[in-house]
């Protein structure tokens, strides 16, 4: 089937099997290697995009679903060599270890920002419910969180 | 982990997806927000040739107020019903079920209507969708049918939807005056499902006794129920720590609980037990 999709404000339009998996789709055919496979079953949030400005996991999505809509992919926060808010937090918090994780914590982080512009702790551990991360025990996550929430 | 082959369709009518549903029959499915749909492909618990996806379907996930009844379309979002200014206000318990759902993630792509007709034992939406007697209306060949929620939950993911048809909306009436309710559950930690959720709706009448008294419970059997004794033991009661405790412990009676590695059953009737107390003190407390 042929899908059209928006990727990181780019244009695509590219012919897939139809029961390729959107993650598949984001890092095999359109060479995004920044969203994860982690569990592949929908609970660990590693392979987080954002669907019409909206966390989804693309391991549990369709890429013909997708078609037509406007995706996000981590690679697309930095902004003319320009860490988004949210990459710097995550560096300057120490945010990560091994980094598995982070796209996917990214992403989510960034549907919940753009709902609440400044969640309390349990808002923010509320919001990453769906994902995990077995490095860091989310303190400095939540924090990274927070050094975001205070410069958007 | 890939599902299996099969021929994805594209819907953009509800009378569109019906008549590909009538051509494929059995070989197909439909797919809505694909939370679980797509995840029992993964494992091949489903191998359906054809997948008719519904969730581009216009209008579908509408929310209003329409002759008394609050609407919600199929195709509403968990995070929709639960964010819904209009439910928030008219109809909080559907709106906190909701927002119980899965993850974040999951509630962005999941659906109403398809979590009700999956019928997972773990599903939150039946309990409420019990308690507040919703009403699952389904559109098929011969046209359109209303179900009462008791009636439309068989079995384990077992639902009184025929093959050709499909669920297009959920209706209930606004809660009156002087009524509350409340959802609450034990989570499974790792997939979010309830181990065992209770919703409750109380109605008191002017002297403070209870008038209506409906609770749906999720995650104990293989299909959720409206536990009756509860219901009829706290009717005509005034509402204090020890009728509600009473009347809470008929929750489990008379049912099959599930075992399996996350709880046995006389762990899961004691859930059931403890939630419903919980969830009538909290539908009490809003109803005063």
């Amino acid at each position: 089937m042929r899908v059209s999709m928006i990727v990181n404000g780019e244009q695509r339009q590219d012919e897939v099997e139809d029961r390729l998996l959107l993650v598949h789709y984001l890092r095999e055919v359109a060479g995004l290697t920044g969203t994860h496979v982690g569990c592949e079953s929908s609970l660990c949030g590693a392979c987080t995009v954002l669907l019409d400005g909206r966390a989804v996991k693309s391991c549990t999505l369709l890429a013909v679903q997708a078609s037509g809509r406007r995706l996000v992919t981590v690679e697309g926060l930095a902004q003319n060599g320009r860490l988004h808010p949210l990459q710097e937090g995550f560096w300057e918090e120490h945010g990560l270890q091994c980094g598995f994780c982070t796209p996917g914590m990214i992403m989510a982080a960034h549907d919940l920002l753009s709902r609440m512009k400044h969640p309390s702790e349990a808002e923010i551990r509320r919001g990453l419910e769906g994902n995990l991360c077995r490095c860091t025990g989310y303190q400095h996550i939540v924090k990274a969180i927070e050094y975001a929430a205070q410069r958007l | 982990m890939y599902p299996g082959a099969f021929e994805y369709h594209r819907a953009d009518s509800v009378a569109q997806a019906l008549s590909l549903l009538g051509r494929f029959g059995e070989q197909a499915k439909l797919l809505a927000g694909g939370q679980s749909l797509l995840p029992m492909m993964k494992l091949r618990l489903a191998e359906p040739r054809h997948l008719i996806d519904i969730g581009g379907i216009a209008g579908l996930d509408a929310i209003n107020e329409q002759g008394g009844r609050i609407r919600i379309g199929a195709l509403a979002r968990h995070d929709a019903v639960a964010s819904s200014d209009l439910l928030r206000r008219r109809l909080p318990l559907l709106a906190e079920c909701a927002a119980e759902i899965g993850d974040l993630q999951v509630r962005n792509m999941g659906t109403l209507g398809g979590s009700l007709v999956h019928a997972d034992p773990g599903a939150d939406y039946p309990a409420a969708v019990l308690a507040l007697e919703g009403e699952i209306v389904v559109e098929g060949p011969g046209g359109r049918r209303t179900l009462k929620a008791e009636q439309f939950f068989l079995d384990l993911m077992t639902t009184a939807l025929k093959p050709a048809e499909m669920l297009v909306e959920v209706n209930f009436a606004p809660l009156s005056a002087r009524t509350g309710g409340a959802y609450v559950k034990h989570r499974q930690p790792a997939s979010g499902f309830a181990l065992v959720g209770v919703a409750a709706v109380v109605g008191l009448n002017q002297g403070g006794a209870v008038e209506r008294c409906r609770v749906g419970v999720t995650g104990l059997a293989a299909a959720p129920f409206r536990a009756l004794a509860v219901e009829q033991a706290l009717t005509g009661k005034t509402p204090d720590a020890r009728s509600l405790a009473d009347a809470a412990s008929h929750a489990a009676d008379g049912k099959d609980a599930l075992s399996d590695i996350h709880a046995s059953a006389d762990f899961r009737a004691e859930l059931a037990r403890v939630h419903t107390q919980r969830a009538l003190e909290k539908a009490v407390e809003r109803a005063r």
